[in-house]
């Protein structure tokens, strides 16, 4: 079988590739847990916020890492407006035409990539993009790592928002009770663009994190979405903690999936858990009864 | 007599005008031709680089016309197959509306294979401009025509010549692992290597397939760390390649050889520009271009011009519908029966193409071949066969 060492190069991969999926699960499960949309255009936004990242790099020179300052705030605009602009009012209040609404935001996002950037597959070079770190006997990819913790940090970040500070506090109380909330005075209009700007956000700082390693075209966001919902589902829909514990998790059972049933097969592995959870905790690892 | 002769002419001039508005007059008639590529979804870089080509092919075409047809031009219409084979087949029954008189495309074998069927539903010749998977012409349909190779040919063109090089070398490669995209293309490619590998000597390690896109390549690699291969053999399409590459750079993984089939960094200008320290020493067995014939070098240029990499895409879907331009030259006609039998016996030579003077058989170009290639000192150079050398092979690259 495989030696210590690659076994342990495959779970600190997992892990880490698992911390971004959690970062861009996180601003999906927000998305839903306040909002109960279930964001078709999240892929969409990924991919404009890798753009964004791969522009600020080729025409300004700014490494991807010094970009968070910019395309986070500027994905939270983006999330803003688009909330406030189009799907509250397209939404009409309805889940189901809200659902649609995203469909279609999704649709205009690609082919408008298509149109401004061809579906040529771009990346970009760093100087760090080859570095590699030992950790024991294992190698990492410095980009991983940097992506980990990252993703660990603006995890923490939100969780300490939605817990310690006013609009947290509004937040969890639109989720819970919008009616209420509204009586006590909470715009809730307000509250919802600003989960949806929170949750694109997410997308901005993960797409900094990833385009080091990673590449983008059109359609580089259908490759996470399915993955992101997993997750979302796995970790309990509008769970926080659950959708960290559930990216690290996922990343995990497709890096050790994918080393010892192959890179095919391996994706088994997390349809497995997401079957087995269904089964025997349907409301997710850290979802509330319903 | 002379004035009756003169009336009758005149008249059947006014007739045929009458009866074909389009025929009589100044105005030229046109031929409908059917551009089918997946130019969205998954394969839509390949997809709009092949279109490319094909554009271009018809703007060169279209500057002197079809002379056997009075000057007509190539009136295109464009398909978008959508990286799906279904969708593939659902243009082609438009473009069967719409009157074409043959098609050229669909660049992806998958998608090849329903076009060319749906194709052969209503004899409507179809071109076959990449498509590599020999099930397309061996199924007997008489509308279908692959100027290129087919992957038979090029994993057995890959495998001996990598046994060559290894003999000559004093053999110091002996096991082998391949990386494959899980598609027809891959598929076949792979199983096709696998089975030709070990006659010549060589151990088949490990074969590892993979999905479009897998958004990360560590445990391949690290399965090959394990594994420890001298050669390693990928078969997929750019992204993966990009990212299996960049990742064996960090994970400090360096085989004797990547030897790639079928796509890689020998034959991509794109990613020898994008990666030029990965992709120092690799070696490609892909569609390749004469590099001799100086029409290869102008196109390249053109299209280098529009901001473009000059992709295998581009030059065989230039080439492909070059062969059909011919083809209808000498059919005289745009019907399509005519025009299927001036396929099938096209000798069509006046190509940058390393194939020689053009023969049909079942469909399949019997001088398509592939060229090896390998990426020295910065540019991709041809290594293998001798006629088309451009620098000596260096193998392996790392002793």
């Amino acid at each position: 079988m495989y030696d210590s060492g690659i076994l342990f190069s495959s779970v600190l991969n997992g892990v880490t590739t698992g911390a971004v999926y959690a970062l861009i699960a996180l601003g999906l499960t927000l998305i839903y847990g306040v909002l109960h949309i279930i964001n078709f255009a999240h892929g969409a936004a990924l991919m404009v916020a890798l753009y964004a990242v791969y522009l600020l790099k080729t025409h300004f020179g700014i490494d991807p890492y010094l970009a968070l300052p910019l395309v986070v705030p500027g994905m939270f605009g983006l999330g803003y407006a688009l909330q406030r602009g189009i799907i509250n009012r397209a939404g009409h209040g309805k889940d189901e035409n809200i659902l649609l609404v995203t469909l279609g935001l999704s649709i205009v996002l690609e082919n408008l990539a298509l149109l401004l950037f061809k579906s040529d597959t771009r990346t970009i070079e760093t100087p760090y993009t080859l570095t590699t770190v030992a950790i024991g006997p294992a190698m990492i990819a410095l980009p991983k790592l940097v992506a980990f913790a990252g993703a660990l940090a603006a995890s923490a970040l939100l969780l300490l928002v939605l817990t310690r500070t006013d609009l947290g506090r509004a937040i969890r109380a639109v989720a819970k009770e919008k009616h209420g909330a509204k009586l006590m005075g909470i715009d809730v209009d307000h509250v919802y663009a600003m989960c949806f700007g929170i949750g694109l956000a997410c997308l901005g700082a993960a797409a900094c994190f990833l385009l080091p390693v990673y590449y983008v075209n059109p359609q580089v966001g259908a490759g996470f979405v399915p993955v992101a919902f997993t997750i979302v589902v796995l970790g309990g829909m509008g769970s926080f903690g659950g959708a960290l514990v559930g990216g690290l998790l996922i990343g995990l059972v497709e890096s050790l999936g994918g080393l010892f049933l192959g890179e095919s097969l391996g994706q088994i592995g997390i349809f497995a858990v997401f079957i087995a959870v269904l089964l025997f905790r349907p409301q997710g690892l850290f979802g509330a009864k319903a | 007599m002379k004035n009756r002769r003169a009336f009758i002419q005149q008249s059947a001039a006014a007739a045929s005008a009458v009866a074909f508005p389009l025929v009589g007059g100044a105005q030229p008639r046109t031929v409908k031709v059917g551009i089918l590529h997946p130019v969205t979804g998954a394969l839509a870089y390949s997809g709009q680089q092949c279109r490319e080509g094909a554009l271009m092919a018809i703007e060169d075409i279209n500057k002197t016309g079809i002379k056997s047809l009075g000057g007509a031009r190539i009136e295109t219409l464009l398909g978008d197959a959508q990286s799906a084979p279904q969708a593939g087949a659902a243009e082609i029954e438009k473009m069967n509306e719409a009157g074409c008189s043959a098609v050229v495309g669909a660049y992806a074998s998958a998608i090849c294979l329903a076009t060319t069927q749906a194709a052969a539903k209503y004899n409507l010749p179809h071109v076959v401009d990449v498509g590599v998977a020999d099930q397309i012409v061996e199924r007997g349909l008489k509308n279908t025509f692959r100027f290129g190779p087919g992957y038979r040919t090029c994993a057995q063109v890959a495998v001996s010549n990598l046994h060559v090089l290894n003999t000559l070398a004093g053999k110091p490669a002996k096991t082998v692992m391949i990386i494959h995209e899980e598609s027809l293309f891959g598929t076949g490619t792979a199983a096709l290597l696998a089975r030709e590998l070990p006659g010549f000597g060589f151990e088949v390690k490990e074969v590892i397939k993979h999905a479009n896109p897998t958004r990360d390549f560590n445990n391949i690699v690290l399965r090959m760390k394990a594994v420890n291969p001298d050669i390693v053999i990928p078969a997929n399409y750019y992204n993966e390649y990009a990212l299996l590459v960049r990742t064996m750079q960090q994970q400090k993984v360096a085989p004797k050889a990547i030897y790639s089939v079928l796509g890689g960094a020998a034959s991509s200008y794109k990613f020898l520009k994008e990666f030029p320290d990965a992709a120092n020493g690799i070696i490609d067995c892909n569609h390749w271009f004469n590099p001799k014939d100086k029409r290869a070098a102008e196109l390249r240029k053109r299209v280098e011009a529009k901001g473009l990499f000059f992709t295998y895409e581009i030059f065989n879907t230039y080439t492909a519908v070059r062969l059909l331009a011919d083809a209808i030259e000498r059919a005289k006609s745009t019907d399509r029966a005519a025009i299927t039998d001036a396929l099938a016996s096209s000798t069509f030579g006046d190509h940058f193409m390393p194939y020689g003077a053009t023969k049909f058989q079942n469909g399949q170009n019997l001088g398509a071949q592939p060229l090896m290639t390998q990426v020295i000192k910065g540019d991709i150079r041809v290594i293998v066969p001798r006629d088309y050398r451009e620098a000596d092979p260096v193998f392996p690259m790392r002793a």
